[in-house]
């Protein structure tokens, strides 16, 4: 799994019939850091992330192991969101503060 | 699969039911030297390792095959602790 921080939530109107009700978002990967990256993901939301949230996203087959996303057409999920992270024995990203 | 260093560990409160219970690290994907290769990782710990350890690690949609009862969303799951990495001394050419 990969970090990730929601930038954006994707506004679609016409797309796959599966994919109709599903929230997609635009996540740009991070590291342990948080620092921003040139790295977008378009993900589809299983744990209702918003905007500015750091998450966890999933990538390939795997993103399809959440329930209610088996049969849906994804590569990426985002499964978690994050409330902190612990970094070679440093608090580096605390949900809020 | 592959070796990695655990440097550091993630705490999701909000995440999948197939993920509760289950510790996530950050792990750095790294070669037989120890080189980091890459980016870091967020790894689901399977074998209950600990921040330091060199472990190694299974990618892709095989990662979901975690535990035995049930299929987890995962793509990077970390199914060894290494004790030991013994390295033959190949003859250079």
């Amino acid at each position: 799994m990969e970090l990730g921080r929601v930038e954006g939530t994707i506004v679609s109107t016409a797309k796959t019939v599966r994919l109709k009700g599903f929230k997609l978002l635009l996540v740009n990967l991070i590291g342990p850091d948080t620092k921003p990256s040139a790295n977008h993901v378009v993900a589809v939301d299983a744990v209702g992330a918003g905007e500015g949230e750091v998450v966890i996203v999933v990538r390939g087959s795997s993103a399809r192991q959440v329930d209610d996303l088996t049969s849906i057409p994804t590569d990426t999920s985002i499964v978690a969101i994050v409330d902190s992270i612990e970094y070679k024995g440093k608090t580096v990203f605390q949900k809020h503060g | 699969m592959k070796l990695g260093r655990i440097t550091g560990k993630v705490w999701a409160t909000v995440k999948d039911k197939k993920l509760d219970g289950v510790t996530l690290y950050v792990m750095q994907p790294v070669d037989e030297q120890d080189t980091p290769l890459g980016p870091e990782l967020v790894a689901v710990d399977t074998i209950g390792s600990r921040e330091g350890d060199l472990v190694f690690w299974v990618g892709g949609a095989e990662a979901t095959f975690a535990f035995p009862q049930r299929q987890i969303p995962s793509d990077v799951t970390i199914v060894g602790l290494v004790d030991r990495l013994d390295l033959q001394q190949l003859p250079s050419s």
